[in-house]
């Protein structure tokens, strides 16, 4: 309970239901004050609508919200510690960008002294003083995501909730804001709640991530946790690449399970616990494949089917022998490519057990 | 104006309407210079565009600027038996328009009041019931722009229009029926036992404002609702968010937005109720004299042409000076009311 005291948000049992749909179903969680937090999904896994139960403009059909231990039910997003930054921004085209800036000030009856001032101090902290005269329609893509953030940041909020801030960026300009958001949330140090459909937003910026898929938060935790030691099959498949191998467990030992695939059986790490008979996919990174395996490796015979070369990293496409046509992807470093056999040749690849998980299947490949 | 200059007129202005095209079209193409879009006659082909220009000249000319022009000029000249028409007696005098402030040659009155008057009080009263159409279309064009599903317009949109089929002058009697001192509504509530002297709602003039202001409601209500409609609600929602109460997001947030279709609907509003004829006929009070009537008394029972031409003159300029003062005022250009 005291957890739930100090937690700037608390999730408790939360569901939303539209009619016969549930976009969020029974999601707990708790966000420490001044943490980063994500919530990572694909597009209608519910992660907006969460964010819009958090800042009030939906009621939770089941469960509770607190925000700084106090429970938010019957109180609109207009009287929430909360402030929102939108997807198109939504930034008030008729007025310029320092009236943008002060709009919740004025709402809240600061002086014109006091709304200057603070407009002034939050145009310095996003990097553009003396611009507040401008109108918005005159700023650039980059600009405007500034001034979202200062006008939202202008009314003190506890949590700042982000909802895809990003996605209408080019990519350059999307890698120099995440650098950028970071910053200022290091420097106003409130929380930030980000929602994207992004894993590399949410990996690079996030103290912690959850992954939601149709309405269900399936995991929690930081972002190596997430890639590294993903707890569902459509955690380990949604994010970051990864080659799947759908079968069923016909052994299992000391934390380790061997799967019978469509290619022959393969073993890996059995982080779940899976019985033997039970459906499982078997999940390998591409850069956890090796090409020429020692001996102690799990071996996967086929043939390379095309080789693409990126730089730092090469990606190597593999067609593994068997029924199914499996095509897999290893991903090697530059210094590692010379061991690359030539395209069209016969070849094996491998990968260490330890460095294959065996996840419970559930509805995974089935749409 | 005699029918040889007429005619003339007729032939020589679309052809003046077609150079100021293509004039305008040159010096478009000169200013803008490489950024200008795809010409008109290049788009449309020279056939097509002769056309269309000819065309569209025509119809302005001879439907809306020409009549207009017949008006002025008529209005200028005094009122004559037919036989000294175009006589040395026919000249251009400022006779109509000085009647209108100064009543009859022969009066004794130093203004002419009636009239006067009535002036005025068709401008208040017009400005009064523009506000009254505002106030009840707003919240109805919001919520219907902003709140409901798209089926529930759609039956919104019926029941507003359906009402129109039935003519204005009808309309206006069924608004007697309903507030005459035998009317519907008397009759309710001295049953009701809440009267006991009927209302005399007519000549308190609350038919004439009721009628005027049902009868160009849909205009200003599908002014605002196009206007609201394409507000982001995202831009309510995120004023909601920094903690605007409700009030102040229309203030600061709807409004701004659709200060353009506010402006179109007052505007088509203010003009149509200043201009309006069976409403005030049929439901003006006994002391209430509308201008309009007095302009169509002009024309048909004094039988002065020149004088009715000289009044209607006054109430549309009064009216363009009016608008436009009001639109500079809420610094909306012509050009955003068009959109």
């Amino acid at each position: 309970m005291t957890a739930a005291l100090t937690a700037a948000i608390t999730l408790d049992h939360v569901s939303v239901r539209f009619g016969d749909f549930t976009a969020v179903d029974d999601a707990s969680l708790q966000i420490a004050p001044g943490e980063f937090f994500s919530f990572l999904g694909p597009s209608g896994c519910g992660k907006t609508t969460l964010l819009r139960t958090i800042s009030g403009f939906v009621e939770p059909t089941q469960g509770r919200v607190l925000l700084d231990g106090r429970d938010m039910q019957g109180i609109g997003p207009n009287r929430r510690p909360t402030a929102l930054i939108f997807q198109n921004l939504a930034l008030f085209p008729m007025m310029s960008v320092a009236d943008n800036i002060a709009y919740g000030l004025r709402v809240r009856g600061l002086s014109r002294r006091e709304r200057n001032a603070k407009v002034e101090s939050l145009l310095d902290l996003i990097a553009l003083p003396d611009q507040g005269g401008k109108r918005v329609d005159e700023l650039s893509g980059g600009q405007k995501q500034r001034v979202a953030i200062a006008r939202a940041l202008a009314v003190e909020p506890k949590v700042l909730l982000l909802d895809e801030p990003l996605s209408a960026l080019d990519l350059k300009l999307r890698q120099h804001m995440r650098n950028e958001l970071r910053a200022i949330q290091r420097r106003v140090g409130i929380t930030f709640i980000y929602i994207t459909h992004d894993q590399g937003e949410a990996l690079t910026m996030s103290d912690r991530i959850a992954v939601m898929n149709r309405g269900v938060i399936e995991q929690i935790g930081d972002g190596r946790t997430i890639y590294e030691a993903p707890r569902t099959a459509f955690v380990a498949s949604f994010v970051g690449e990864n080659n799947a191998f759908i079968g069923r467990v016909v052994a299992s030992e000391a934390g380790a399970a061997v799967v019978e695939t469509s290619i022959g059986l393969l073993r890996g790490r059995n982080a779940r616990g899976l019985v033997k008979g039970s459906e499982a996919v078997l999940f390998v990174r591409p850069e956890m494949l090796r090409p020429n395996p020692p001996a102690d490796h799990q071996w996967i015979a086929g043939q390379v089917a095309e080789i693409a070369y990126e730089g730092s990293l090469t990606h190597v496409a593999f067609a593994a022998a068997g029924t199914g046509g499996l095509k897999l992807t290893m991903t090697l470093a530059r210094g590692d490519t010379a061991a690359i056999p030539a395209a069209g040749t016969e070849a094996a690849i491998g990968y260490r057990a330890e460095d294959a998980l065996v996840l419970p299947r559930e509805t995974f490949g089935q749409d | 104006m005699h029918s040889s200059a007429g005619h003339s007129l007729i032939l020589a202005l679309p052809l003046l309407v077609t150079a100021g095209f293509i004039l305008f079209s040159l010096l478009e193409r000169r200013r803008l210079g490489a950024l200008a879009p795809v010409s008109f006659w290049r788009r449309n082909g020279i056939a097509i565009s002769t056309y269309l220009v000819v065309a569209v000249g025509l119809w302005t000319v001879i439907m809306i600027v020409l009549p207009q022009l017949y008006m002025i000029d008529l209005s200028l000249r005094p009122k004559l038996p037919p036989n000294q028409v175009g006589g040395p007696k026919d000249v251009y005098t400022l006779e109509n328009y000085r009647y209108f402030l100064y009543g009859s040659t022969t009066s004794t009155a130093a203004w002419n009041t009636t009239h006067i008057k009535a002036f005025f009080l068709t401008i208040g009263a017009s400005v009064l019931v523009t506000l009254l159409n505002f106030v009840l279309c707003y919240p109805l064009a919001f919520y219907m722009a902003q709140v409901t599903t798209r089926a529930r317009v759609r039956i919104f949109m019926l029941l507003l229009i359906t009402p129109y089929w039935v003519n204005e002058v009808l309309r206006a009697f069924a608004f007697r029926v309903l507030l005459g001192s035998q009317g519907v509504i008397n009759t309710i509530l001295l049953k009701l036992g809440l009267i006991d002297q009927p209302i005399d709602f007519l000549g308190l003039d609350v038919g004439l404002y009721a009628g005027l202001a049902y009868a160009y409601l849909l205009m200003m209500m599908f002014s605002l609702y196009n206007a609201i409609e394409s507000l982001d609600r995202n831009q309510v929602e995120a004023a909601r968010d920094l903690g605007a109460p409700w009030w102040y997001i229309h203030w600061s947030v709807v409004m701004p937005h659709a200060k353009p279709g506010i402006a179109s609907g007052a505007t088509l509003v203010f003009m149509l109720n200043a201009g309006a004829l069976a409403a005030p006929l049929v439901l003006g009070g006994p002391r209430t004299l509308w201008f309009t009537p007095i302009v169509y008394d002009r024309f048909y029972q004094a039988f002065n042409w020149q004088q009715g031409a000289a009044y209607a003159f006054i109430l549309l300029l009064a009216c363009i000076v009016f608008v436009l003062l009001v639109l500079r005022l809420f610094r909306v250009g012509l050009g955003e009311i068009a959109r």
